[in-house]
């Protein structure tokens, strides 16, 4: 009789101690009540929800993918970027400027081929005050780095996706997903890469 | 005597600015307090008042015998003590949410006509936004005590934390991709982190708040509505259950702090 109370006292414990700390993944509650409460509005519809396979990566592991999963998925994402046909990586940086400082694109009421929002999360020229912090400063990007091709390819490929260099970072995938369109992302790499645009003074 | 005294407002002006790193944050702060004496967010709480206590809707009933909570009737304290779980819908609601169940059962209003135009413009609030107001007006000075007795409580919690960090999207963002880290601002906004306590204030205090831009009331309902649009997802159902469990996350993690009131939003 005790012994049998003091086992189910055991169980009782074990139970409480497996309240207290939750075990299960709440991720699939989650995005079967999104699905059911979420509804398509114009531009954005329904298939947003869904996670492609670096989205689940990057959900699946809280953002610190384990490194062979890293390295397979962004491998795949820098083998889907389409580099210009013309092999030409820089526009114009003024209209680049522009493209910087425009924060719209892909909500509801817009498209893609609008703005980079990039003064959203980064400094860029040295004249706009106005800038985010969540992505580091790109002030001076290519007089830092160097103004060589390599560079340029990689600024125009970080800006075409990120993902392809740093699978789960904050940054959209511009080119990816047809939020910018080829040529506002070679105005955009002069604007980081040209030596006589602001950034590089 | 006047000398001492401005120069007495400018020490306090100056250890303002020197506690707070972003100098626009520190003199918005100032303002907001100013305009809090003499808030606009007081008439919508008049306003919803009357719209609490009036006979309405198909059924001609008040809202005096909605349960927010605390039983029928009563309002002191209930806002405070959202979100909770409602045992007559098995499920957890937010203020708001409750606020449209009580339309749709006592007064005979439908979900479809309330959730038709849910958010302010200049020539329209719509109702649950002005009684929002009322409610919320009435916890004022009370601490943010949103129960995690109940296992769905905790299950909102943990479903809300899940969806709180769910990236997806045109953008790869989640609502963490902003208020998921500490210091970090949008152009010159700074980003509270929701995940710690000590931030989390933030998400849920000044709402309802009325909004300097565009001059109108609003709740929260349309905050989160605004940021699943930033955040480049589809639309969020009005007061439906993924928002309460958001709001059951950020609230929970604000448990202890003091509400003051609607307030005034930038």
């Amino acid at each position: 009789m005790k012994l049998a109370s003091a086992g189910l006292l055991a169980v009782a414990a074990a139970l409480l101690a497996s309240c207290a700390t939750p075990q299960r993944d709440y991720q699939p509650d989650a995005l079967a009540m999104m699905k059911r409460d979420f509804h398509a509005r114009g531009s954005a519809g329904m298939d947003r929800l869904n996670q492609d396979s670096v989205q689940a990566a990057c959900n699946k592991y809280k953002d610190e993918p384990p490194q062979g999963v890293a390295d397979k998925l962004q491998k795949e994402q820098l083998a889907a970027i389409k580099w210009p046909a013309d092999g030409k990586l820089l526009g114009d940086w003024k209209a680049g400027e522009k493209i910087a400082q425009n924060g719209r694109g892909m909500a509801w009421n817009d498209k893609g081929g609008v703005g980079g929002s990039c003064y959203n999360c980064h400094q860029v020229g040295p004249r706009e005050s106005s800038f985010g912090t969540v992505g580091p400063s790109l002030y001076q990007f290519a007089k830092k780095r160097g103004y060589g091709a390599d560079i340029q390819r990689y600024a125009y490929g970080k800006i075409y996706n990120a993902k392809a260099y740093s699978l789960c970072s904050q940054m959209p995938r511009m080119g990816h997903v047809g939020a910018l369109t080829e040529q506002q992302m070679k105005d955009l790499t002069a604007l980081l890469m040209d030596p006589a645009s602001p950034v590089n003074q | 005597m006047k000398r001492a005294l401005v120069l007495g407002t400018l020490a306090v002006a100056c250890a303002a600015v020197a506690q707070t790193p972003d100098p626009t944050a520190a003199e918005f702060d100032k303002f907001r307090e100013i305009m809090e004496q003499d808030n606009p967010a007081e008439l919508f709480e008049v306003k919803g008042e009357e719209l609490w206590k009036t006979p309405r809707g198909p059924k001609n009933a008040s809202l005096e015998k909605c349960d927010l909570g605390l039983g029928p009737g009563v309002v002191k304290g209930a806002y405070a003590q959202t979100p909770r779980y409602f045992a007559d819908v098995d499920r957890v609601m937010d203020a708001e949410a409750r606020i449209v169940h009580c339309m749709i059962t006592l007064q005979g209003f439908t979900q479809a006509e309330l959730a038709k135009a849910p958010f302010s413009s200049l020539v329209r609030t719509p109702e649950p936004v002005s009684i929002v107001t009322y409610v919320a007006a009435q916890s004022r000075g009370m601490k943010f005590a949103s129960p995690q007795n109940h296992v769905k409580e905790r299950a909102a919690y943990e479903t809300g934390k899940a969806i709180f960090h769910y990236r997806a999207g045109a953008f790869d963002f989640s609502c963490a991709s902003c208020h998921g880290v500490d210091d970090k601002r949008i152009r010159t906004q700074p980003l509270p982190n929701f995940t710690k306590p000590e931030q989390a204030i933030r998400a849920v205090q000044g709402w309802p708040g009325y909004r300097m831009t565009g001059g109108v009331m609003h709740s929260l309902q349309w905050r989160l509505n605004d940021c699943y649009r930033q955040q480049r997802f589809p639309e969020p159902g009005y007061a439906s259950e993924t928002l309460s469990a958001l709001l059951t996350y950020v609230t929970v993690n604000a448990n202890g702090h003091v509400y003051r009131g609607p307030g005034i939003k930038r």
